[in-house]
């Protein structure tokens, strides 16, 4: 005797899927919308010049553009210390011995932050050129950071955090020269592996490249 | 990404939705994945094969269904098709805005079960 065949059924749902960091991720960029500020988290490896560039930003296009910041670090405020000097309000998050932040940690760093009035929320996130790939904070844009000291060959060794910037920034230019960093080379390398986002050479020590990051940080900010 | 988490959940509510409907295999897992979703979809199938193994979703056809990243300029209201969700600038008027209408889904659509 033949068991008879059960009737193939269809289900149709429409299940987002997002884990637990992006829903928080979902809810920080909604909460940014609605405050108005344009995110931006900053990625790099550690010492590629995050904390230097933002405190330059601070003090000069932070002069007309109300901005806020979010720094990550294992341990320490210092870098808290570095950018609270330009009357932006700045919170920092010690993470112990995370090597990332996550959606929640800059959830919460913002709860302690009065973002009434900021046009542009900057994230230094961890000195990590890997995990911050995975991480949504939540963010407007992604910029990643690569400075002359590493070496050219870096995006093509890290691609999940290149593919996912919108912007790329080559740093300490002014010193790329001394060290004989090949600064063509370094931007075919990143525009192969990160064809999707702008590369802006710059100095945050001597200025070179500087107007070109305001320019597309007043961009951001216009957009509200 | 993190493509096997995604897996993992899916395959945990395609499971769910199987014992509540009382059926004994799944032949079908549609996913909606957005083309600005950031999933890779080579990923998603890789993550797939392993979090199937030896449960009813074994042996099921994983389809994935792409959809177009579409945005809108908020001041013409024309919808149009865009390569990033970042700025873009509206074909028609030029306005710059970064408004998605579609492009991030990351949804499990459907189940063919029996």
């Amino acid at each position: 005797m033949s068991h008879p065949k059960a009737a193939t059924r269809t289900i149709e749902l429409q299940l987002s899927l997002l884990d637990s960091n992006d829903r928080q991720a979902a809810r920080n960029r909604r909460r940014f919308q609605e405050l108005g500020v344009g995110a931006i988290n900053l990625v790099s490896s550690p010492g590629a010049g995050k904390t230097t560039l933002l405190e330059r930003t601070l003090a000069e296009f932070g002069r007309k553009t109300p901005c806020a910041a979010v720094v990550g670090d294992l341990a320490t405020d210092r870098d808290a210390q570095r950018l609270g000097r330009f009357g932006a309000p700045v919170s920092q998050i010690t993470t112990g011995s995370a090597c990332h932040l996550d959606a929640g940690m800059v959830a919460r760093a913002v709860d302690r932050l009065d973002l009434r009035g900021a046009q542009l929320l900057f994230i230094e996130n961890v000195g990590n050129l890997v995990c911050p790939a995975s991480f949504d904070l939540g963010e407007r844009m992604r910029v990643v950071l690569l400075s002359a000291p590493e070496g050219e060959d870096k995006p093509l060794k890290y691609p999940p955090i290149f593919k996912s910037a919108h912007v790329v920034l080559l740093t300490k230019v002014d010193i790329a020269e001394v060290l004989g960093f090949d600064r063509a080379a370094a931007a075919d390398n990143i525009r192969r592996i990160a064809p999707q986002a702008r590369l802006i050479e710059l100095s945050a020590r001597s200025g070179e490249g500087i107007e070109q990051w305001y320019d597309l940080l007043g961009a951001l900010a216009r957009k509200g | 990404m993190h493509e096997m988490g995604i897996m993992e959940s899916a395959i945990e509510e395609v499971l769910a939705q199987a014992s509540d409907h009382d059926a004994s295999r799944v032949h079908r897992i549609v996913l909606r994945i957005g083309a600005l979703s950031g999933v890779e979809p080579e990923a998603l199938r890789l993550a797939f094969d392993s979090a199937v193994k030896g449960t009813a979703a074994a042996g099921a056809e994983l389809e994935i269904e792409s959809v177009q990243a579409r945005g809108r300029c908020p001041d013409c209201d024309l919808e149009f098709g865009v390569e990033s969700d970042f700025i873009f600038t509206c074909p028609r008027c030029g306005q710059i805005s970064g408004e998605l209408v579609q492009g991030r889904e990351l949804e499990l659509a459907r189940i063919e079960m029996s």
